[in-house]
């Protein structure tokens, strides 16, 4: 009898892999895909096979170690969110370019609704982009099921493989069954079989041969989608509509089905589309119902731009978020595709009158409060001044009382933005980054902003850990002023301040000599996150 | 046989914590069970709630279609009327009194109250304040589970629940184990009258 955990998506993505012989995991925190890592981190497995599972500076950085490790002949799974997709860019795409080695499996976790993100871009098309094959698990039993089958089809194709969660399945729970018997053993370490080599130098002359052989490829990735269990065609007798459902889709078409769906179903769960599996589903039907959870990939391939007759005239006519029939943006859930069925809704109470909305905000007593409203005391002074901001806890600094940034973009553009701004004639320029945000990509534009001689005030609200996703090692704990300082900036302009209410006065007067200074002066502002700080405090006082 | 709840509150009020609890006795129980959470930006303080699904049969959706639900169970009483769509005409409303007062436009507490009250099957009860009066003020949400035992009693019995919480607790030492439970019989108790 196999053994049987409750975890999330996530978890059970984490132990699959862990259970298929992972060598190593390479991650940056980011909601939803923070608890892979995490799993692995702390499995007994992980410390007894030595599996590498530190936190990596950046996603980009993630990326590379892990392809370094499938060169070397053994598994690496890379975890992101999302948007880290779009930092490890250049290395995802041409890492379908040099293929892989040993297993190679990039776990993205999708936010549609954005609840803890900047937007809501579906990862699936970075997959098709670099033409690589995509796992999208409908439920955590499959997550922990098709990672080693992601690993399996990663070795015999020679190429990494994307598999896709969305933050309704990374963050739910579910009773898993564990394979049986003991974990697979790691690979031993191998390189490259001859005859594949070269393709590891992505000198044009060999690249073209390689991509070209990777178009050839996909002919095989979706003949092979096509013959998986993976994706099925289910039958129903209502064949006036046909329901395609990707990943976990089809389980909010089944909550509308207690019975059985009465409409055949195309359950997808792997691309390459198995357009075959269509082809029988359009001979019988006409209409078809596209459910996808994240941006309408699959149904603006199958609408096609001259096939877009909703007159009917003899062809298929599709309907999802294109047409209205699901929401063009968000999240899905069962309302919704109850609602795009036909179906009535099953409410029964009306939204309530006496509730107001309570947005997020900063932790009472942190760090990044005092800082704000130094910062706000200083810039009071001066007119014009701009502040810009980053991707962190410290965002919430834009909600009231402290309306303190007026621009977040995504990681590392605080600093960049305020170069730009302050060559273009805005004074006060002022930067607001977290300490791990600046280790993952603001160093660089720190580098920019000293060559530039730029008229910019960088402050660091450094509070030693990487905060909003749950406190995990930030990566320049104890070297943000030897890095300032490697990078160029003055050291006299280096300044540190604790933030605390007490300290105002002196953390208002470094402030403001640092803007009245006409250059890069950085201003670490430095105390122990709020949550890590009672996490610690609590763990000394139970030894 | 089948139970959907929803637990609400704010966030770092230890919403998860009775997810655990619920998990684990269901797990021993060998039920069906899907729980969605919600992590990230919204535990820094705002609105957050996990949708919790217990079957004897297979579950599909993560989430609970609204006029589903069996149960609402909340930390904090304005929380509560939030998932209020959710609710099924027969289901219940569980939850704690003490508002948790972190917006400045926060709604006079009477009124929420009224509102509350056109749910038929309500329990109100301050589940601080009982908690403190068995000497585990951070036991509010044990006192919150405790109060929900009836509704919960059909799909899992007390007995079970009491099990959960030694399961999760135990890591923590006996006294924990005990005071959790204390809590929740203090709240069981409570919600009889």
């Amino acid at each position: 009898m196999s053994e049987k955990y409750l975890l999330l998506g996530d978890e059970a993505l984490a132990l699959g892999a862990l259970h298929a012989g992972l060598s190593g995991v390479y991650a940056y925190p980011g909601t939803p895909s923070t608890e892979i890592t995490e799993f692995i981190q702390n499995h007994p497995l992980t410390k007894e096979r030595g599996i590498h599972s530190e936190w990596c500076a950046n996603e980009k950085t993630a990326m590379e170690a892990a392809l370094g490790v499938s060169y070397a002949g053994k598994r690496a799974l890379v975890c992101m969110k999302h948007v880290g997709m779009n930092v490890c860019a250049d290395a995802f795409v041409n890492s379908a370019v040099t293929g892989a080695n040993g297993g190679l499996v990039i776990a993205a976790c999708d936010d549609p609704s954005q609840h803890s993100s900047q937007n809501e871009q579906d990862s699936r098309f970075y997959a098709d982009f670099a033409m690589m094959p995509c796992f999208e698990p409908s439920n955590q039993q499959e997550a922990y099921d098709m990672v080693r089958e992601a690993f399996d089809y990663s070795e015999a194709n020679h190429i990494p493989v994307l598999m896709r969660l969305t933050t309704r399945m990374a963050h739910s729970r579910a009773v898993v069954r564990a394979i049986e018997g003991s974990p697979r053993e790691e690979n031993e370490m191998r390189f490259p079989p001859k005859d594949r080599e070269r393709f590891w130098v992505t000198l044009p002359g060999i690249s073209r041969v390689r991509v070209k052989e990777l178009a050839e490829d996909q002919h095989k990735f979706r003949h092979d989608s096509e013959e998986s269990d993976d994706n099925r065609l289910i039958d129903g007798p209502d064949h006036r509509l046909g329901i395609v459902t990707c990943g976990i889709a089809y389980n909010y078409l089944m909550e509308c089905f207690p019975g059985g769906c009465s409409h055949p179903v195309l359950k997808v769960t792997r691309y390459p589309f198995p357009n075959a599996l269509l082809k029988r589903m359009t001979a019988s039907c006409d209409t078809i119902l596209v459910i996808e959870e994240g941006q309408p990939l699959v149904e603006e391939r199958l609408k096609g731009l001259l096939y877009d007759d909703s007159r009917g005239n003899g062809f298929v006519k599709v309907k999802g978020r294109l047409d209205g029939t699901l929401p063009r943006t968000g999240e899905l859930n069962p309302d919704l595709v109850r609602k795009a069925l036909g179906m009535d809704s099953l409410e029964v109470f009306p939204e309530a009158k006496t509730t107001v909305p309570r947005p997020p905000a900063l932790c009472q007593g942190c760090g990044h409060r005092d800082f704000y409203t130094a910062l706000n005391n200083v810039l009071r002074k001066y007119d014009g001044a701009r502040v810009f901001g980053d991707i962190g806890c410290y965002t919430l600094g834009y909600m009231p009382p402290f309306h303190a940034i007026h621009s977040c973009v995504e990681m590392g553009a605080s600093l960049t933005m305020a170069i730009g701004a302050a060559n273009s004639g805005v004074w006060p320029s002022v930067g607001v980054i977290g300490d791990s945000t600046f280790t993952h990509s603001g160093m660089t534009g720190l580098l920019d902003a000293v060559n530039f001689g730029a008229d910019i005030t960088l402050c660091i609200s450094d509070n030693l850990t990487t905060g909003m996703t749950g406190g995990q090692d930030s990566a320049g704990t104890g070297k943000i002023e030897a890095i300032c300082e490697a990078i160029g900036v003055a050291p006299e302009h280096i300044r540190t301040i604790i933030p605390l209410p007490k300290n105002y006065p002196d953390m208002e007067k470094v402030i403001e000599e640092e803007i009245n200074y006409h250059g890069v002066s950085v201003v670490v502002c430095r105390r122990e996150c709020i949550q890590t700080a009672k996490r610690h405090a609590a763990a000394a006082k139970a030894k | 046989m089948k139970k959907d709840i929803i637990l609400s509150g704010v966030g770092g009020q230890g919403i998860l914590s009775i997810a655990t609890v619920i998990g684990r006795a269901a797990l021993a129980d060998n039920l069906h069970l899907k729980q969605a959470e919600v992590h990230g930006m919204s535990q820094r303080g705002g609105d957050v709630q996990s949708n919790l699904r217990l079957s004897t049969d297979p579950i599909f959706s993560d989430l609970i279609p609204k006029g589903e639900c069996d149960l609402i169970l909340s930390l904090e009483p304005m929380e509560a009327l939030r998932y209020l769509p959710w609710l099924s005409k027969d289901g219940w409303v569980v939850t704690n009194s003490t508002p948790l007062v972190n917006i400045p436009n926060y709604p006079p507490l009477d009124d929420i109250l009224a509102e509350l009250r056109s749910v038929r099957n309500l329990v109100v009860l301050d589940c601080d304040a009982a908690a403190r009066s068995i000497g585990s003020p951070r036991g509010a949400n044990m006192v919150l589970l405790g109060a929900a035992a009836t509704a919960l009693g059909d799909i899992l019995d007390s007995r079970k629940l009491k099990d959960g919480i030694a399961g999760v607790f135990s890591r923590k030492g006996e006294a924990v184990v005990a005071a959790n439970v204390a809590a929740f019989e203090a709240g069981q108790e409570l919600s009889k009258k």
